[in-house]
């Protein structure tokens, strides 16, 4: 859809009040720009409050998991068969599992991977994807059109089938390859954005003033259209953090992602899959605990776009 | 538009070509013989695997293989597993059922979701608007194959088990039809129906506030004209988008339903040439899925025009 598509956008009326009420702690010519302006709304937005609460909390339980828990799953003697698949109970919150391990230990333990999937995927597929999509954006032409087809092949391959692909190339199945999997697969979304974004940013005045003083294309770059370009990016890049976490553990549940003896809430829930009708709980935790993290993630990407962007509120 | 459409089959080759090599170079890198493979536990006899190495040219270099297996493809043969069973045969007896799963899953998550995005877009901030925001918003976090699960032992077990209808059926059953698919469909299409639903609240939105809405409610045109005709045909064009981009991406994504359900589709044929490492049939289905995603993609653009005649073609 790179070509010949011509459409005047309608700009939507309205909406123009100006939002200047300047604080007594901010200079005032910070003021007007829309990353002060977004630092304020972020503030005041609920979703953002509980959502940043909720990734704090999981940032703290995967860095430190052993404040969590009374002992490592991975310790000697942590599993014990006797209490395989006993029910939730006043000491262990979450059951056992059909090892006799204590489902609430593994599903603690469990959030490292899914936050460190989530954040690399997400930063690889930012930075990659966004150098592309500046350098074909603002160089165009032949590049451009090189570029754009070689994303094409990326997007065209379904992410799942290629995943299962590149995993079982790669053998080891841990949170690293499953980031890096999924990263490959990933970026052209991010390629996109930026691009257009670049496109609609590039022939803008600041960016003729910056030429006419004299400053060079790597400044003209990353100083005056990256900062312009980039909050789309942002946006995008906030709420597919939360989708990757959902990602990983499908990969997970498949078999692909990643592998025994690490944990993952994937592979918690596909091995209590067997048993789900005789012990529910065995699958209901670590499944209510990812789906709350990626719920978590989104509430803080949709609060980042109702910042960015207020027009689509 | 002719020429439009001839310059986009062009531009698709590459692409086609692209990521056939790509797909056909990881298969071909994968660790392990395929032929060995075949044998299972026991060590080949290595007069039968020779045999077998000369019959499907595994000893060429790799680019030679790839173009024996490209010119073949636009000739319209997709090649043979090593088992000898001509690749289309294989993809034919799986890809119905994949294809009529996607389908299903298109058609609910096309009508439900714009339906409830119309709704809330419509009702912006009342009680209706809040409950679609919200139950979206949760079926979003909730991984697809645990809305599996738990729809699998609500709808197929317990609603049997208490109040004796059997309905829906907690495996996938060929007798039973179009009914057999609605609940596995509903599963695949509800991460895409929440999306659906929200850029339809937030598309219909926008457009509610145009200049043009404004002038046709001026004119006195009845409210279901106005929004019909005039918000909701031109809020359709990122709907469009999405749901074109998506129909590719549901046979894809059916892997995960078509496991739950137990339905012998193409994702369960991917596993298994994976796991045997059977190149012709891993590259012949990610083919054909590259090539369902890019004639969508040229459908949907050539949608934009008729969606919106300020958009031409030349």
């Amino acid at each position: 859809m790179s070509d010949t598509i011509t459409k005047d956008a309608s700009a939507p009326a309205g909406d123009n009040t100006p939002k200047t009420e300047p604080a007594k702690n901010q200079k005032p010519e910070r003021v007007a720009s829309l990353w002060s302006d977004a630092v304020r709304d972020l503030r005041r937005n609920p979703l953002f409050i509980i959502g940043g609460v909720l990734v704090l909390a999981l940032i703290v339980i995967s860095i430190v998991p052993g404040w969590f828990t009374d002992g490592s799953p991975f310790a000697n003697g942590a599993c014990d068969l006797s209490h395989s698949l006993e029910r939730p109970s006043a000491e262990h919150w979450f059951g056992y599992d059909v090892q006799g391990c204590d489902n609430y230990t593994r599903t603690i333990w469990g959030a490292r991977n899914s936050i460190i999937v989530g954040i690399l995927t997400t930063t690889l597929v930012t930075v990659v994807g966004s150098l592309l999509g500046l350098l074909a954006g603002w160089k165009g032409g032949v590049i451009d059109s090189i570029l754009s087809r070689f994303t094409e092949i990326f997007f065209s391959i379904p992410t799942l089938l290629g995943g299962m692909l590149i995993m079982s190339m790669l053998g080891k199945g841990n949170a690293y390859t499953v980031s890096l999997v999924m990263a490959v697969l990933g970026w052209p979304q991010i390629y996109r954005i930026m691009r257009a974004s670049v496109l609609a940013n590039k022939n803008n005045d600041y960016v003729m003033a910056a030429r006419a003083l004299g400053a060079g294309a790597g400044r003209i770059t990353f100083r005056h259209i990256l900062p312009n370009a980039i909050a789309p990016v942002i946006v995008v890049a906030a709420i597919s953090l939360g989708v990757y976490i959902g990602a990983e553990s499908a990969l997970s549940y498949l078999g692909i992602g990643v592998q025994s003896p690490e944990i993952s809430w994937g592979l918690m829930i596909s091995d209590a899959q067997v048993r789900f009708l005789a012990a529910p709980h065995v699958l209901l935790f670590p499944a209510a605990v990812l789906s709350v993290t990626v719920l978590a993630f989104i509430m803080l990407g949709d609060a980042v776009r109702d910042a960015l962007d207020p027009k689509l509120r | 538009m002719g020429r439009y459409v001839i310059r986009r089959l062009i531009q698709a080759i590459p692409v086609l070509i692209g990521a056939t090599l790509l797909i056909y170079a990881l298969v071909h890198y994968l660790p392990g013989d395929p032929v060995q493979a075949l044998a299972g536990e026991k060590r080949a006899d290595p007069i039968v695997a020779e045999m077998i190495r000369q019959r499907y040219h595994l000893n060429d270099p790799f680019i030679v293989q790839y173009w024996n297996y490209i010119s073949g493809v636009f000739q319209g043969d997709l090649g043979e597993s090593l088992q000898g069973r001509a690749v289309s045969d294989l993809i034919g007896d799986a890809f119905p059922y994949t294809v009529n799963l996607a389908l299903v899953a298109f058609v609910i998550e096309a009508v439900v979701g714009v339906a409830a995005g119309v709704m809330a877009a419509l009702r912006k901030g009342k009680f209706l608007d809040q409950l679609i925001l919200i139950s979206t918003l949760l079926v979003i976090s909730i991984p697809v194959f645990v809305t599996g699960f738990i729809l699998q032992l609500v709808l197929g077990v317990q609603l049997k088990n208490d109040y004796g209808i059997d309905f829906f059926s907690v495996s996938f059953n060929e007798d039973d039809g179009l009914r057999a698919y609605l609940l596995p469909a509903f599963v695949l299409a509800s991460l895409s129906l929440a999306y659906v639903a929200r850029l339809t609240r937030t598309s219909l939105m926008e457009t509610m506030r145009a200049d043009y809405v404004r002038t046709a409610v001026a004119k006195g045109l009845k409210r279901r004209r106005v929004i019909g005709r005039h918000a909701l045909r031109n809020a359709l064009i990122p709907i469009v988008t999405f749901l074109g981009a998506d129909l590719g991406g549901l046979m894809g994504g059916a892997v995960i339903t078509e496991k739950i359900f137990n339905i012998h589709g193409i994702g369960g044929l991917l596993a298994q040439a994976v796991y045997q490492k059977q190149g012709t049939i891993i590259v012949g289905v990610v083919t054909l899925l590259v090539m369902i995603y890019l004639v969508t993609t040229l459908l949907v653009d050539m949608l934009y025009a008729v969606l919106d005649p300020r958009i031409r073609y030349e």
